[in-house]
Order: structure tokens, then C-alpha cells, then sequence
């Protein structure tokens, strides 16, 4: 989460914000013409040695090393220009000394021909583990909060699509990633300040997609009479098509968007909160209760439910069921890309941002119980807060560990979810 | 554009470690999914506790290699049972899910900075393999025929083991599979609730047939880092798994020799396909600013998608399966 970033230091924030990967200043006077990575290791102002730093090409492949001396300077020399990553061995660092924000043990970064670049590894004692145990859980929670608002937004088509249809959509992180590219690319075309009327725009966008995808594939398929496992795979065709033509347009880097990317937090109490954060809280709060007084209140609402819960007996009784369901892919669609717009501005806009998120949706999905819409907002707020909280006792790295191993441990003890109805599914 | 150029690489990937390595994973999920509909989406897991129990056996406890190919099917076996005893009762999309998940678990803990000591993270572990290219008997070279490039003597000895190695498995498929014991498992595929009515214990077969799976998978994870000499967590991306389904799909699920062809095939096309646009770059058909490094791999992954979906809507028994035995549903 970005707001864990603004307990760094104020210049690593805009750093950070500007999407440098972690690069404080550029050094072009190469010492020996050869591209290089360099920096100066301190905690508390005094020289760090010995601990080694690692770097890696794009593939993962070390290509490499170099330790801190007795001033704490190191330098690496590097094989050419491209795109690495180095990370620090946590393990060589003396006892009393920490990475200042975990997450930043590996930076990512780029090197241009003949540069020598300075990356800055923060050292010092953890302020996190410093700060006192309640504000810390209630940033926690609030952190956990804004994600699990988000992921419940993205997944309620996910879960109302499979009750309607019994299809499990490997591909709806895509619509996900669809809607914050989509925004991405208005926002930079348009300038700063656009994103207001750019996320509507994606929103519609993301609703076409969904429909187009219905009117297109899926409905085709279901014609044909195809499986429900063949459908499930083709949905994983779809993902890595998707995906990868998102990439082929907006590449692989991650990037923020020009509006609120730096914002001062504002502090209540215990916990900050940037404006920006509260605003996507505020919005998703409205947007999660309409689609709640939607389903609970309107004909169509009516129509949704009844189709979800049976297929047959709401066809017998009338209701037009194919236009149901596409109604369910125009809302899940728009749903996943405002999620997306969201996700895209409370942390960066990428093109694995969806598919990084679609496990912690089915995670949501499954815990609320597959197929209902309820409970697939009660399922993903449990799945964000689960995820963030997990940090106050447990490495950032295997947040996501603990929101997967949930699902497993509901899956064993009760598969129909918190708010599904049992029956059988084994 | 240089045609010849095409083919060479083309055949050198199809008779390659990769075709070897995928080859297996596929044969593994032709277990799973072919011959019993368990969905499993997470064999990318299996051939990360198979690679890992080689490399950390060597690695970090000094053991021998050998050692670990043991402890690294053993971790496949165990994985099996421990994925299997919570989803084997669940529907086939929980389970493609739960496994899913399992798959990702596994990568995120063997990556974290708490589990260095033994995986050592994000660092990967290197250099575990030299006993097996000590007993390497071909002389050092490079060695091909016609226009199949084997590659250097070390490439060739991974090459042979392979092969053996994927002709072994395939053989143990054939064997299982025509016994009365892979006749209740294509009954489970078709109607587990008709093959639990005739007193067949329908979870311990297909705990028989993830764990006889998974170790299979496994088997691919250990040909590939042995291959290349280094571990690392983020080679086991979902994206794996989907690999070695879209080949299982394209050879044809069911069929004893159909993971092995969808590799041959799967590898020579995929090759291929990489070397042309990178010509189609060289020669300035398609602008060079166009098409970048990661443009090539964005185009080659949106290829194989967007082949999975082609196949599995529109042929889902392959190129040698029977659609009879394709009419899978939840």
C-alpha cells in the first residue's frame, strides 16, 4: 500500500512516486565508461560493511555482486544497458540494523548506456516495528479496509457471472487491468486532472468489454453446448490473450497516474489517510451500497438473484435470461474496471495488476460463498483485511499467503462460504 | 527472411530440454486431468518442491544429488496428499482454484526473505547438478544431424536422459492406464458418482492418481534446473502450468503419446514462431521500434492464449484424441 510508503522518508516518497525504482540520484560520469551500479550504505549515519547486494538481469539471471567496505560504499560493475533489479541479502546485515521498509530490499531499475547509477537501500531500525502496537493495527485495518473495498468492487461480476453461468473466469482480472490501462492512457492523453472523467470513461469502456466478451464468446460457447471445465480453460486462454495484449500496448513497466500520484496524508487519530485514499473509500462505499439496493430493490435486481439462484425456474417463469445475464456482464465489467482505476491509484497502474489480484478475488468469492453478490463483498473485505493485518505480525512478502491459505482452510470446513447456501459440491 | 534459419530453431527447441521438461509436466496433468477430470491448475507447485528438493538437498545440506531426486519426488508425493485430502471432494473449479493457489503459496514462501536460509530466497540456488554431468559418457562437442542441432555434449547427455526419461513415464502410463486400475479412473471421469455406486473408493483413486502426477510433474521441474544448473522461485509461474495444458490439449488428453507430441509440436512452433519475428524485425519488415524484447514476449504469450482457446472450443480432443473422451463437465 502506498500509505505504508509515506512513513519513508519524504524524498524516498517522491522517488517512489515518480516511479524511479528506487534511484536517488544519476551519476553519467562513469568511472571507467562501463555501466555500473554504486551506493553508500549507512544506518544512524555510520558506514555499514560488509553486506552483500546482488544484482540480476530481467530473467532473474545474477549478473552481479558486490559488498559494502569499510565506509559502507559498494559498487557493482554491470554487463551492458537494460532493465535489473538488485536486491540486498537481508541476511549479511549486522544484528542491529534493518531495511527500513522491507519492501524495499529489491529495487528495480534501468540502466542507460555508459551510466553509473546510484540506488539507495534505507537503512535503520524498522519504524514500523517501532510505532506502538494500536495505531499500528488500525492503519492496518484501514489499509485493509480500502483493499478489500476494492477487491470486493472488482469481484462482484466475478461471482455473480458464475452463478448466473457456472463460469468460472480466469479472465476477469483482465477487465480489471482493462479498465486501470484504459484510464491510464486517457489520463496522459488528456493532461492532469483528467482522471475524474477519465474513470467513467474507463468504467464504460470495461461494461462494453464485458458485454462484447458475453455477446461475442461466451454465449457462443454456452450455444454449442461447450463444457463448463472446456469453458474454464478457454477463460485462461482468454487471460493470457488479454493480458498480453494490454502489455504489448502499455508495456511492462508499472507507472502511477499524473493526478494525486504525491499527496500529504491527513492524520485522524491514530491513522493517515490520503486524500486520495479516502476519496476511493468514499466512492467504493457508494458504488458497493447501489449495487447492494439494486439487487435488493429493483425488478432487475429481482431477475438477477432469481436467475443466479436457479437458471431453469427463472426462464419458466419469464424472465428473459439471456439478457440477464448480459446485464450481469455490463455491471461486472464496468464493476472490475472502476476497481481497477481504484487499485491503479491507490498503488500503481500495471499490466499484472489483474492478474495478481484475481486469486485474492476468487479468495474473496469462495470465502463469501461462490455465486452470491453478498457475499462476495463480506468474502473480499475479510480477504483485504486478512491480507494487510497479516503484516502487523508476518513479512509484507507473504501477505497474500495468508488470504489463499484462508480460503483453503474455508474450502475444507465449510465450502458453501460465510453467506452460501449448502449444498453439495463435491 | 532466412526459412532455414526458422526450421533449425524451430527443431532444436522440439528436441530439447524444453520440449523434455514440458513433455513431462504434461504427462503428469494427462494423469490428472486426461484420465481421471482432475482439474489440477497447479503442477507449476509440483515441479517447484521437485526442483527444490534437488537443489536444496545439494545446496544447502550438502547432500547428495541423487539424494535429492529422491527428496524431490517424496516432496511431490507429499504435496499430493497434503493438496489432495481438503479438495479431492470438491467440485473440479474448486479444485482448479484451490491448486491454483497452492501453486502460488509455495512460490511466495519459498521467495521470502524468512525462508533464505534454506531456499535462499530470491537468490535461487546454483551448481547443484555436477554429479550429474560428471558421469556424462559423450565426448566434449558439439553434436547435430541434418538440421537438428543437439547443442553442445552437456546438452545433449540432459537430451538423452530426457527422452529415456519421458519413454519410461510414458511406458508406466501405458501400463497403468489398460490395467483395471486406470479403468476405474476413466470411470471417475466420467461419472464418479456411477463408480462410487460399484463400491469403488473414488477418493483414494484420485489421491492415487494426483500423487502418481504430481511426481511426474516433478520430474520436469528436476530435468530443468539440472539443465540449467540454478533454482530460482519465480520460474514456477502459473504461467507454467498453462504451458503444459495448452500442450496437453494441443497433443490430445487421454492418449498415452499425446503429451509428447503437443511438446515436440508445442516447442517447434513456439520456437519458430519467436525466430520469425525476430527476422521480421532484422529485416525491417515489422519497424525494429515496434517490436521491442518484451513486445516478443507479450505477442508470444497472446499466441499461445489465444491457441489454448482455438483448441479447447473448437478441438479439445487434440490432434490425436477421441472427442468421446473430451465430454468433460463439472
Amino acid at each position: 500500500m502506498r500509505s505504508l510508503a509515506t512513513l519513508v522518508l519524504g524524498v524516498l516518497l517522491v522517488v517512489a512516486a515518480l516511479g524511479a525504482g528506487g534511484a536517488l540520484a544519476e551519476d553519467d560520469n562513469a568511472e571507467d565508461g562501463g555501466e555500473a551500479i554504486r551506493g553508500t550504505l549507512t544506518a544512524e549515519g555510520e558506514p555499514v560493511p560488509g553486506v552483500t547486494i546482488v544484482a540480476f538481469d530481467a530473467d532473474g539471471n545474477e549478473v552481479g555482486a558486490g559488498q559494502s567496505d569499510d565506509q559502507g560504499e559498494w559498487r557493482i560493475p554491470m554487463p551492458g544497458p537494460g532493465e535489473y533489479s538488485a536486491t540486498l541479502d537481508e541476511a549479511t546485515l549486522p544484528d542491529d540494523v534493518e531495511l527500513r521498509d522491507p519492501e524495499r530490499g529489491t529495487l528495480e531499475f534501468s540502466l542507460r548506456t555508459g551510466q553509473e547509477r546510484t540506488l539507495l537501500f534505507p537503512l535503520g531500525e524498522d519504524e514500523r516495528v517501532l510505532a506502538r502496537f494500536l495505531p499500528r493495527a488500525s492503519q492496518a485495518l484501514l489499509n485493509g479496509i480500502i483493499f478489500g473495498l476494492i477487491i470486493a468492487m472488482a469481484a462482484i461480476g466475478l461471482s455473480l457471472v458464475f452463478g448466473t453461468t457456472g463460469l468460472v473466469n480466469f479472465a476477469h482480472g483482465e477487465l480489471v487491468t482493462f479498465g486501470a490501462v484504459m484510464a491510464f492512457f486517457i489520463n496522459v492523453a488528456a493532461g492532469p486532472g483528467s482522471l475524474l472523467w477519465a474513470a467513467p470513461v474507463a468504467v464504460i469502456g470495461g461494461a462494453a468489454l464485458g458485454a462484447g466478451l458475453e455477446r461475442g464468446l461466451w454465449r457462443p460457447l454456452r450455444d454449442r453446448k461447450t463444457g463448463l471445465i472446456q469453458l474454464l480453460v478457454i477463460s485462461i486462454g482468454l487471460s493470457l490473450l488479454l493480458r498480453n495484449l494490454i502489455q504489448l500496448f502499455y508495456g511492462g513497466r508499472s507507472r502511477p497516474y499524473l493526478d494525486y500520484a504525491v499527496q500529504q496524508a491527513l492524520q485522524f487519530g491514530w491513522v493517515r489517510i490520503t486524500p486520495r485514499d479516502l476519496i476511493v473509500v468514499v466512492a467504493s462505499l457508494i458504488v458497493l451500497s447501489s449495487v447492494g439496493v439494486l439487487l435488493l430493490k429493483t425488478r432487475l435486481g429481482k431477475a438477477m438473484r432469481a436467475v443466479s439462484d436457479n437458471r431453469d425456474l427463472a426462464e419458466s417463469s419469464g424472465i428473459d435470461v439471456k439478457q440477464v445475464i448480459l446485464i450481469i456482464w455490463l455491471m461486472g465489467g464496468g464493476l472490475a474496471a472502476l476497481g481497477g482505476v481504484f487499485l491503479g491509484v491507490v498503488e500503481n497502474v500495471s499490466y499484472l495488476m489483474g492478474f495478481r489480484l484475481l486469486l485474492l478475488m476468487f479468495a474473496g468469492v469462495i470465502l463469501g460463498g461462490l455465486g452470491t453478490a453478498f457475499g462476495a463483498m463480506v468474502g473480499s473485505m475479510v480477504v483485504g483485511i486478512v491480507t494487510e493485518m497479516s503484516t502487523l505480525w508476518f513479512s509484507t512478502e507473504l501477505k497474500f499467503v495468508w488470504a489463499l491459505a484462508i480460503m483453503a482452510l474455508v474450502l475444507l470446513l465449510r465450502p458453501q462460504g460465510i453467506l452460501g447456501v449448502k449444498e453439495r459440491i463435491g | 527472411m532466412d526459412f532455414e534459419r526458422i526450421l533449425i530453431d524451430g527443431l532444436r527447441a522440439a528436441v530439447g530440454p524444453e520440449a523434455v521438461i514440458y513433455a513431462l509436466a504434461a504427462i503428469g496433468l494427462n494423469m490428472h486431468f486426461g484420465y481421471t477430470g482432475l482439474l489440477n491448475f497447479g503442477q507449476a507447485g509440483f515441479m517447484l518442491v521437485g526442483a527444490y528438493g534437488v537443489s536444496i538437498t545439494v545446496v544447502t545440506f550438502g547432500g547428495s544429488m541423487w539424494l535429492g531426486i529422491l527428496v524431490g519426488l517424496l516432496a511431490a508425493a507429499f504435496l499430493a496428499l497434503l493438496l489432495g485430502i481438503p479438495t479431492l471432494r470438491l467440485r473440479a473449479d474448486y479444485l482448479a482454484i484451490v491448486t491454483i493457489a497452492a501453486a502460488e503459496i509455495l512460490r511466495f514462501v519459498f521467495r521470502s526473505s524468512a525462508a533464505n536460509p534454506v531456499t535462499r530466497g530470491v537468490f535461487g540456488q546454483q551448481q547443484f547438478a555436477d554429479a550429474f554431468y560428471a558421469i556424462n559418457p559423450i565426448p566434449e562437442g558439439a553434436y547435430g544431424f541434418w538440421l537438428i542441432s543437439f547443442g553442445s555434449h552437456r546438452r545433449l547427455w540432459v537430451i538423452v536422459v530426457g527422452w529415456g526419461l519421458v519413454l519410461l513415464c510414458c511406458l508406466l502410463v501405458w501400463a497403468l492406464v489398460r490395467s483395471p486400475w486406470g479403468r476405474v479412473l476413466k470411470s471417475i471421469r466420467e461419472d464418479e458418482d456411477a463408480a462410487r455406486s460399484l463400491g469403488k473408493n473414488v477418493f483414494s483413486y484420485k489421491m492415487q492418481s494426483l500423487v502418481l502426477g504430481g511426481a511426474i510433474g516433478s520430474l520436469g521441474g528436476m530435468v530443468l534446473v539440472i539443465f540449467q544448473q540454478q533454482n530460482h522461485p519465480d520460474i514456477w509461474l502459473p504461467l507454467v502450468t498453462f504451458y503444459a495444458y495448452t500442450i496437453l490439449i494441443l497433443g490430445g488428453p487421454a492418449r498415452v503419446f499425446g503429451p509428447v507430441a503437443g511438446s515436440v509440436i508445442f516447442w517447434f512452433l513456439l520456437s519458430s514462431f519467436d525466430t520469425f519475428l525476430r527476422q521480421a524485425r532484422a529485416t525491417g519488415v515489422v519497424p525494429p521500434e515496434l517490436l521491442g524484447t518484451e513486445a516478443l514476449g507479450a505477442i508470444r504469450l497472446a499466441t499461445v492464449g489465444l491457441a489454448l482457446m482455438l483448441l479447447m472450443a473448437f478441438r479439445p480432443q487434440g490432434i490425436f484424441g477421441h472427442r468421446r473422451e473430451m465430454q468433460l463437465d463439472v
